[in-house]
């Protein structure tokens, strides 16, 4: 499978502190891949570089979003806006959960139809028939995404007002809806109990083999890790210390020595 | 079960508390020419008194809404006011329009000309706190400048009208153009400013319009102002004063049914949701796709759109203006609408300019209390309902649940 992510000697430096040091990670199509590392290794940082949301301060990032026909192009995405990495098929849910809390749920979703669809100003006040089409295409295309998760059920309901699982849910499902090819999830299991974090287990799979969308997501879950993913790296204080399958990475005496004797066990 | 004996006590306290602080300056009074000092226990008691019974109000109010809150705590949270109590009946809603639409319609005829006016103004406030709204309510980005656009509007018709001669309606949509490009003059500075930061810049801008209108003399004649600018004319012809008041009161209406038709529109579009989203949450507004350059200018230009457009009416009806029509008192006043009235809510900021214009005009008697009232009524609502006078309520969709699946 080709690669659809690429990431070259990524370096991040917040005045002294090396937050990611000269990381290389490359993700396939179809793979979902987890990054794990303890607390502060790096992981959020590198989610906000690759996303736009910090300028790194070396490195490439370079994407290949898969086409039909399987002609790819490569494409540099350093220095671009967090919504410019977005419209190029990267979506991605915060750590700490980022909601529109005091929109409903449907328009949480909504959102993330916006980088898809074009309504200016003037559509907005004469509601042509074009627009009119445009709109409702919104509401139904975020209805099915919220159908998918699970969430249709809370449609109308103010997203402050959903309980902590269905946030998290949420997030995911206004990722969705953006039409990444590549989705980002930061802890997508935090706070979540074992059925929960079950269901997600799932609800993950279920996005790559349907929708044929990839996915990186951070964990610190071990059993949700290594049950998911097809290849895991692992980073400590930003670099990046391990890569392989999860029978490599359970076995691999650094990481053991990273998580200072911290189980790791499935 | 809630005046209990600690909430009683704690009012007690306080009031102790008061009457010892003031006890200097309302209960000692040193008379210097005969040498006597008055004690006026009496004025201790009433402050007593007095503090005893308004903080037991307060005490007695914040226990409604905590109770409140704890009574609807799976449902909605907060209890609805009266006006969205009425605004939700059916029953209430339709008599209530027929009968708004007669007294709109009848207002200036039974009313006289200063009547007519003050209810002009009001109308007046209400596009500017809709146009506020835009900015404040939806996009959440607290503009403390907006009398600047105003004021552009006004000096917009002023000066064409003085040097050109062009008429009312030829300048209303220059006006509008010319607010929307201050809008964004002002809105590319502030791009990567927030919360107070933005609110200090932008009462800076204020500040600069009004300081060099007063000061550039060639241009807009300094603190002397732009005096004879022609009023609204009907089809080219001149009306005389009472009669181009009424005019005036028709145009403003029609100009309050067109901004909520077209804000109404705008934030249930893919526009508005963009603003909504950006006052929410800005970082995940972004990394969901949406343009924050653009989004922030659209909703200053389309802010300052409406400000420009009735500045443009301020001018045709009080044929004179200077800056001291612009000064940072009118900025807080259209705020405090949009804030009394609730934050994106059409019907909320409609009301409060009513209240807010109209209150003071017939409390005439009152007027050296005028702020303090204010200012006591911005703080009530402030700790008691937060959310406004009607809360902004998102729109909700229906949907068959077999169509999709
Ligand atoms: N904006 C910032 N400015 C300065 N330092 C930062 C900034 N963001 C992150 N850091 C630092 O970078 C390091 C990595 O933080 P990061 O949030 O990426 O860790 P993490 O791997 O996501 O940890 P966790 O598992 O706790 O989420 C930490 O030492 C953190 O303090
Ligand atoms: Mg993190």
């Amino acid at each position: 499978m080709e690669t659809i992510l690429e990431v070259n000697g990524l370096t991040m430096d917040f005045g002294g502190l090396r937050a990611l040091d000269h990381l290389n990670i490359d993700i396939r199509r179809g793979e979902i891949v987890a990054l794990i590392g303890p607390n502060g290794a790096g992981k959020t940082t590198f989610f906000n570089c690759i996303t736009g949301i910090y300028l790194p301060t070396q490195g490439d990032i370079i994407i290949s979003p898969p086409k039909a026909e399987g002609t790819h192009k490569r494409e540099r995405i350093n220095g671009l806006k967090p919504n410019q990495v977005t419209e190029k098929g990267m979506a991605r849910t915060f750590q700490n959960i980022r909601l529109f809390p005091n929109m409903t749920v449907l328009e949480n979703v909504m959102i993330g139809r916006h980088c898809r669809t074009r309504a200016g100003v003037a559509g907005a006040i004469f509601r042509n028939r074009a627009m009119v089409r445009e709109e409702q295409s919104i509401v139904d295309d975020s209805f099915r995404v919220l159908e998918k998760i699970g969430l249709a059920r809370y449609v109308n309901d103010q997203a402050r007002n959903l309980p902590y699982g269905a946030q998290r849910l949420l997030e995911i499902a206004r990722a969705l809806a953006t039409e990444p090819f590549l989705i980002l999830l930061d802890e997508p299991a935090a706070g979540m109990n074992p059925q929960e974090t079950h269901e997600l287990d799932e609800l993950i799979t279920r996005i790559r083999d349907d929708e044929g969308i990839s996915i990186l997501l951070i964990e610190h879950d071990m059993k949700l890790v290594m049950s998911l993913s097809n290849r895991i790296f692992v980073m400590d204080y930003g670099k990046k210390i391990a890569q392989g399958t999860p029978e490599e990475i359970r076995n691999n005496p650094v990481v053991i020595k990273a998580y200072l004797g911290e189980e790791i066990d499935a | 079960m809630m005046p209990t004996l600690s909430e009683i006590k704690k009012s007690f306290l306080v009031s102790l508390w008061f009457m010892f602080l003031t006890f200097p300056i309302m209960v000692i009074r040193v008379n210097t020419t005969e040498k006597l000092v008055l004690w006026r226990w009496e004025n201790m008691a009433y402050m007593g008194i007095g503090s005893f019974l308004l903080s037991f109000v307060w005490r007695y109010m914040l226990w409604r809404k905590e109770t409140g809150k704890k009574d609807s705590e799976s449902g909605t949270l907060q209890l609805p006011s009266f006006f969205e109590r009425i605004l939700s009946d059916r029953r209430y809603i339709v008599p209530a329009t027929a009968a708004g639409i007669a007294l709109v319609a009848i207002f200036p005829f039974v009313m006289d000309t200063y009547q007519t006016n003050i209810m002009i103004t009001a109308l007046m406030y209400i596009v500017l706190g809709l146009g506020l709204n835009i900015v404040v309510g939806l996009a959440g980005l607290l503009d403390l400048g907006y009398v600047a656009f105003y004021a552009v509007g006004a000096y917009t018709y002023g000066l064409l009208n003085h040097h050109f001669g062009l008429g009312f309606w030829t300048v209303l949509p220059i006006g509008a153009v010319m607010g929307a490009f201050f809008g964004i003059l002002l809105g590319f500075p502030v791009l990567r400013l927030r919360g107070d930061y933005l609110a200090i810049v932008t009462l800076g801008f204020g500040e600069i319009i009004r300081l060099i209108l007063e000061n550039w003399n060639e241009f807009s004649f300094g603190p002397s102002g732009i005096a004879q600018i022609a009023r609204p004319s009907l089809f080219g012809i001149q009306l005389s004063l009472s009669s181009s008041i009424i005019y005036l009161y028709f145009v403003m209406i029609g100009m309050v049914l067109f901004t909520i038709f077209v804000v109404n529109r705008l934030q249930n579009s893919r526009i508005g949701r963009a603003w909504i989203a950006l006052r929410e949450d800005e970082v995940a507004c972004q990394a969901m796709g949406i343009d924050k350059t653009r989004t922030k200018l659209t909703a200053f230009a389309l802010g300052a759109t409406w400000a420009g457009m009735v500045g443009v009416i301020f001018a045709a009806k009080t044929t004179f203006i200077n800056p001291a029509s612009f000064t940072f008192l009118e900025s807080a006043m259209i705020l405090a609408i949009v804030v009394l009235g609730g934050m994106g809510s059409i019907v909320g900021v409609s009301i409060a300019a009513l209240i807010l214009i109209l209150l003071p005009e017939y409390l005439r008697a009152f007027s050296e209390f005028r702020m303090l009232i204010f200012g006591a009524i911005m703080v009530i609502m402030m700790v008691f309902r937060p959310q406004g006078i009607v809360a902004n309520v998102r729109r909700s969709y229906k949907f068959q649940p077999d169509k999709h699946s």
